[in-house]
């Protein structure tokens, strides 16, 4: 690797051992990679030190399962407990574990709520905001067009390399960690221009005009060009940040994709050929009729029931504007004594719900509002639930196989709808 | 590209290092991605997606051949979940790079080996003798039986 003088320091511990041993796992996995230098990034998400029960008790039973010592020995891969400075690149926190307010009804441990409190005064400690969501370019954190970046979550990570034009590789937390430390990632992947350009072209044939169509596009696409760059053309209206949130996240879960382009919305797809970067596509397909029911079809395979017994809305993390539809549709009513309703959000967005009078007229309504976390990475849903529906195609895909549930998926209204009477009547339209 | 024999039944593959060590065993082998973060229960090894063509085997003390890692950016953390219980595979053979499986390669301290001069996925089946060397970027296979 060619490594300039400051990393050749950093590596040789001239900034002391926790960026040294940061340094030394970064190498090791350039190396891995087969990137010859680094790029320096001051935009880093992962999930420094916190850590699941196994692995806390792994340590804990070898004597020492503190923050650094869980910083030291699994984030940065280290032999040995080192103090771990502040961070040095702008670092931030996404989604934890549990709703620090409404752990109970999620069926969490004191125990457990003790620990995510330690680990958060160890964050804030470290000079690492506690943004404790998957949407962290809607929550604290948007980079520039062009930045380079070291996120996790794969719905965030193919926000910020189509959406922003930042760039950005599915990081993992140990390089995340050391990232936050050094400011450094290996320079692979989506950090060059090569890299980046398209390989699939999609014709878009049906008009995709709403959140729950943009989540279905996302979700067939991703399916067909699975770990691929596409490049979408057509019927394509009011590309507003909620709708690539759902198409994105939903590409990243039937598929891998990390980067998307939509020609004339996306700002590295000017036109067609600035997409492939002047090369031919590797394949055309098309979205037509039949697609959108095939996919709505796969997406509603995992539901017989009509008794919803759990509506789950926020995955991605529900912006304002979503929250505000929820009270809206939910303003004087009352949910169906057999359902429960939980939407999910970030902390920020939370206080600008709660500013606005909408987490009132949505507890009114017999809903929660809950942040930091979702169904799906808390693995938490309300008791004795056996049918959700949900209006997130990423969700869909996810949870019936990580609770053992079954699932309907359809529009927000459709999701309200299936709250208020405890019935699914969601139909493609 | 020809096929070099060191010994009956005897193939050698050359490629990259991606983690040096040696280590051999039995070969695992699919053709399947495998999913970290919800497609494997680290403390066993075992991989748990559905419609997986593993599901249900374990890769712990395999040598583990497949094409390389898909989904979550947690890959890396289950797969080092999987080292800590002492339920990693012994080495590593695949042909797609990829950030999740160089970092998850990285801290499982799993001997791995790419781009290989020959389809690692059509010249070995499970239950083949496999000795990868990290260092060297060699695959040494001996075929099960004749």
């Amino acid at each position: 690797m060619i490594l300039t003088d400051a990393e050749q320091a950093m590596l040789d511990g001239a900034e002391g051992p926790a960026k040294q041993k940061a340094m030394d796992l970064l190498v090791r996995y350039a190396e891995a990679l087969g990137a010859d230098r680094f790029v320096d990034t001051s935009n880093v998400a992962g999930v420094p030190g916190s850590s699941s029960l196994f692995v806390h008790n792994y340590f804990k039973a070898r004597g020492d399962a503190s923050y650094e010592a869980i910083f030291s020995l699994f984030d940065l891969d280290a032999d040995e407990v080192v103090p771990v400075p502040r961070m040095r690149a702008n670092s931030c926190h996404l989604q934890g574990g549990m709703d620090p307010v409404l752990w109970r009804e999620q069926g969490m441990s004191e125990e457990a709520l003790d620990h995510q409190m330690q680990d958060e005064a160890e964050l804030e400690r470290h000079g690492v905001k506690v943004l404790k969501t998957c949407t962290p370019y809607l929550a604290g954190n948007t980079p520039r067009f062009g930045d380079h970046c070291a996120w996790m979550e794969s719905s965030a990570v193919v926000y910020c390399n189509s959406v922003i034009g930042a760039r950005t590789n599915t990081e993992g937390r140990e390089s995340t960690s050391a990232a936050m430390l050094t400011g450094k990632i290996p320079d692979w992947g989506f950090h060059q221009d090569d890299f980046r350009r398209g390989t699939h072209h999609i014709e878009v044939e049906v008009p995709v005009d709403s959140v729950f169509d943009w989540g279905m596009l996302g979700y067939f696409i991703g399916g067909e060009v699975q770990e691929n760059i596409p490049v979408v053309t057509g019927h394509l209206s009011s590309p507003g940040v909620i709708r690539h949130k759902h198409f994105g996240a939903a590409a990243a879960s039937s598929g891998g994709v990390e980067l998307y382009h939509m020609v004339g919305i996306t700002p590295e797809a000017p036109s067609l050929d600035a997409a492939f970067g002047g090369r031919r596509p590797v394949q055309a397909l098309r979205y037509g009729e039949a697609e959108r029911r095939a996919t709505y079809e796969a997406l509603n395979s995992n539901g017989t029931s009509t008794d919803v017994d759990y509506v789950m809305l926020g995955c991605p993390h529900a912006a304002l504007e979503q929250i505000e539809e929820a009270a809206r549709l939910l303003e004087g009513k009352r949910i169906s004594a057999n359902s429960n309703l939980w939407i999910f959000t970030s902390r920020l967005i939370r206080i600008q719900a709660d500013a606005k009078g909408l987490t009132r007229i949505l507890q009114d309504a017999g809903a929660l509002v809950m942040t930091d976390t979702c169904s799906a990475i808390a693995q938490s849903i309300p008791k004795g639930t056996r049918v959700v529906a949900l209006d997130s195609a990423k969700q869909a895909h996810y949870l019936p196989a990580i609770m053992g549930i079954e699932a309907w998926f359809g529009t927000t209204q459709n999701c309200i709808d299936a709250a208020l009477t405890g019935r699914w009547t969601g139909a493609l339209s | 590209m020809s096929v070099e024999a060191v010994a009956e039944k005897t193939i050698v593959l050359r490629g990259r290092k991606v983690v040096g060590g040696v280590a051999e065993g039995e070969a695992l082998v699919t053709r399947d991605t495998i999913s970290g973060w919800g497609g494997i229960h680290a403390q066993t090894g075992t991989v748990i997606e559905t419609r997986h063509e593993l599901r249900g085997v374990s890769f712990k003390d395999k040598i583990l051949v497949f094409p390389g890692a898909k989904g979550s950016s947690g890959w890396s953390v289950a797969f080092h979940t999987a080292r800590l219980a002492g339920a990693a595979p012994k080495a590593m053979v695949f042909t797609t790079m990829t950030t999740k499986i160089a970092l998850g390669a990285v801290v499982m301290h799993c001997p791995s080996v790419t781009d290989l001069d020959q389809d690692p996925l059509a010249l070995i089946e499970t239950g083949d003798w496999v000795k990868v060397d990290g260092d060297r970027g060699i695959v040494e296979v001996t075929k099960r039986s004749g």
